[in-house]
């Protein structure tokens, strides 16, 4: 099962390492990563996916838990959440295939955010079920580069992630 | 206020924090910290040969007394040294603080001379790690390495200090915090009461229950309620290899240590249990042998200071997270109130069943040979008469340190000193020492064989500087005994590099060291020539005692079977 952990870290350096130093060394898998200072400089979001059976992702919880810097944790999966990743992708845009492109990005709602007379750039934010979906409907022959934010997400209603 | 250099500082925290001795041994980044140290007489720094040597000292210390040894080493390749005893305090959760000099923070990662990243390379083996980036900093981080490294489960704590941020030329206040906060590190207090109670009355309601305790319960001070929770309840009791010495080892409820060299009894009681009441204990693999088949009837009650350790290997019924000592204090309060007592004619069956799986005999058999060659058993047990079963025994790694653990019965926590978990060959000799320093008075021995004693052999020259009068017990039969014993059951006989050539001559080298070496080929010497080293209150003896090479330790579980599945000597399994 994939799930999806957020924590709050000290801002501090080497906090980071301790968190990915923990999943090599236990041997779990890290799916996507990100991680970024919140509103409180001293705090770093982190956000990661990974895959596993439930005593797995118990155990992972439990050892992040027990990395003195990470202050608060929380597995979004386990109740109902928001999820998102941010894609840019370049693609050919030439001839034909210019307008059926834009057409494609219409339906996923994702923008165009640059243009030259062969490439387009796309911008799209979503699931990352949904940014697969999109990439599937352009073809793989058409692009030539993408990126990926990996997911980060946040609780549905009033449950907050801080201290 | 006082106005102190970061070097001054290290040395006057480390004082304020009641240290009394530093392990360490010194370099170019460290000169100002041991500048600093030349000019005070509060804090006492030990020299050793090798750095490893020295964190296995602060480790023994550590494990003797509960509180955290402090080490210092250099950048590079005295940080490298000091490696493997970080690993093994790390891997039996001992309070350590490791103090390791760094090139100036202006030439950090320019691999500059005798530059390794410290905190990288021991990030997997420390609980925590700081880097000094202000000498003003040093007082609130040491203050803090101590705090984490000896509370929750403990664990080594490394600071790495950049040579400038000693300088002497540059002052700042000085204040010694009393108390640390840190908003991100919180561990339990208390276990959760509903669990607590639930687990009493499952115990009581428990036809062959049995308490399994582990390094915890040492490390938690808490044998004195372990002990008084089993006598209240009647519970036959096993220990690991690290918890030893957590119930009195020659009290009748006591069934010897379980897993891969445990008991028969203990192993057939743990197997044949309906709840398991497991303390300070994180079901290792050399524990639970097979996990598939590990005690098929038994329900679990899990206390343990670590949530991870919880339900890692074998999924606990219970699980309780606290500290042990005031668990068990909370268990011994609830039967107290509700004055219950688990069920006299279960129990009698049960004790019935456990006493027939005991006999009469020794609680690990063995082959008293021919009266005239050396059994290795026949040695620890030699060693329990002759110290009176009251001496802190340190050990070091392989069928000396199973025959020790099997033979020796420990009354009392603390005295059983040995890696358990990282399995450190070298460690005995400088742990011995480090309880040594410490209880001057108490007689301490290392049991080790001619394989890891040669791993820190330099350091009898650190024993005659400090005068430090251990006695050293070795067990040599000229090979590495555990490495052959597999080699014999697994590899049909086919001795790949476990036989040593060449041995030194153990007397003459302690000799030259200035200490007394005796050497003892038959059994008849044993006794005697023991007593007269021990005789020797104010030397350090080394006994070179020539024992059966063909000796095995046994039990021994079948691997990925179940608890009872054992070899019960070269012949018979169960």
């Amino acid at each position: 099962m994939r799930h999806i952990i957020s924590l709050l870290l000290e801002n501090e350096p080497g906090a980071l390492s301790r968190v990915v130093g923990l999943f090599s060394q236990r041997n779990y898998n890290i799916e996507t990563l990100t991680v970024a200072p919140t509103e409180d400089p001293t705090l770093s979001r982190l956000t990661l996916t990974t895959v596993g059976q439930d005593e797995v992702i118990e155990q992972i919880t439990k050892n992040l838990n027990k990395l003195i810097e990470v202050v608060k944790l929380v597995n979004l999966s386990e109740s109902a959440h928001i999820e998102r990743e941010l894609m840019l992708v370049k693609v050919k845009a030439t001839g034909a295939q210019r307008a059926e492109i834009k057409r494609t990005t219409d339906i996923f709602r994702g923008q165009i955010v640059d243009v030259t007379s062969s490439v387009y750039t796309i911008q799209m934010a979503g699931t990352s079920e949904k940014l697969d979906s999109f990439l599937q409907a352009i073809g793989t022959a058409a692009i030539l580069e993408t990126v990926r934010s990996g997911v980060t997400g946040i609780a549905r209603g009033d449950k907050v992630l801080s201290i | 206020m006082e106005l102190l250099s970061g070097a001054e500082m290290v040395v006057r925290a480390l004082r304020d924090e009641g240290v009394k001795y530093v392990y360490g041994y010194p370099g170019g980044a460290l000169l100002h910290i041991y500048d600093a140290l030349f000019r005070q007489n509060d804090v006492t720094h030990i020299l050793v040969r090798h750095e490893q040597a020295a964190t296995h000292m602060a480790d023994g210390y550590a494990r003797a007394t509960g509180k955290a040894g402090v080490v210092m080493v250099t950048s590079g390749p005295g940080a490298t040294n000091a490696i493997t005893g970080i690993a093994t305090a790390y891997a039996d959760s001992i309070p350590m603080v490791v103090i390791s000099g760094q090139v100036p923070s202006t030439m950090v990662g320019t691999d500059a001379f005798q530059e390794t990243d410290m905190v990288g390379i021991s990030r997997p083996i420390v609980k925590h790690s700081f880097i000094v980036k202000h000498p003003s900093e040093i007082p609130e981080v040491i203050k803090k390495a101590f705090y984490i490294a000896q509370s929750g489960r403990p664990g080594p704590v490394v600071i790495d200090i950049p040579k400038d941020m000693g300088d002497p030329t540059q002052k700042f206040e000085y204040s010694y915090p009393k108390k640390v906060k840190l908003r991100s590190y919180s561990p339990a207090v208390r276990g959760h009461s509903g669990q607590i109670r639930k687990a009493v009355e499952m115990l009581l309601a428990a036809k062959r229950p049995i308490l399994y305790s582990g390094g915890g319960v040492i490390m938690g001070g808490a044998s004195e309620q372990l002990t008084a929770l089993a006598r209240l309840l009647n519970l036959p009791v096993t220990n690991t290899l690290m918890g030893l010495g957590g119930y009195p080892g020659s009290d009748r409820q006591f069934l010897g240590m379980l897993g891969m060299h445990g008991s028969y009894t203990a192993n057939l009681a743990m197997h044949h249990s309906d709840v398991i009441l497991a303390v300070g204990a994180r079901f290792d693999d050399r524990v639970i042998n097979g996990a598939s088949k590990f005690c098929p009837n038994a329900k679990i009650i899990h206390v343990d200071i670590d949530p991870a350790s919880i339900s890692k290997t074998i999924r606990a019924d219970i699980p309780i997270v606290g500290p042990v000592d005031s668990v068990l204090r909370e268990m011994l309060a609830i039967l107290a109130e509700i004055g219950g007592a688990p069920n006299k004619e279960s129990m009698a069956s049960w004790w019935k069943q456990i006493d027939e799986w005991r006999g009469t005999g020794r609680l690990f058999p063995y082959n008293e040979g021919d009266g005239s060659i050396i059994k290795p058993q026949k040695v620890i047990e030699t060693l329990y008469e002759v110290t009176k079963g009251d001496a802190y025994i340190a050990s070091d790694v392989g069928q000396h340190q199973m025959f020790a653990a099997q033979y020796y019965k420990f009354d009392k926590p603390n005295r059983w000193i040995n890696s358990g978990g990282l399995g450190t060959m070298g460690f005995g000799f400088p742990a011995a020492m480090g309880i040594k320093l410490s209880f001057p008075d108490a007689e301490v021995a290392c049991v080790t064989g001619e394989g890891s004693i040669q791993m820190n052999i330099q350091e009898l020259s650190t024993c005659l500087q400090y005068d430090l009068p251990v006695k050293i017990v070795n067990l040599n039969n000229g090979a590495l005994g555990m490495v052959r014993q597999w080699q014999d059951m697994q590899y049909n006989s086919r001795y790949s590099h476990s036989y040593m050539e060449s041995l030194p001559d153990f007397v003459k080298l302690v000799e030259a060291y200035g200490h007394v070496g005796i050497r003892i080929t038959d059994l008849k010497d044993l006794k005697p020539k023991m007593e007269e080293a021990f005789a020797l209150k104010n030397r350090l003896v080394f006994l070179d005692i020539q024992v059966d090479t063909s000796e095995h330790v046994y039990p021994m579980q079948i691997r990925d079977g179940s608890m009872r599945d054992m070899w019960l000597s070269k012949t018979e399994r169960t």
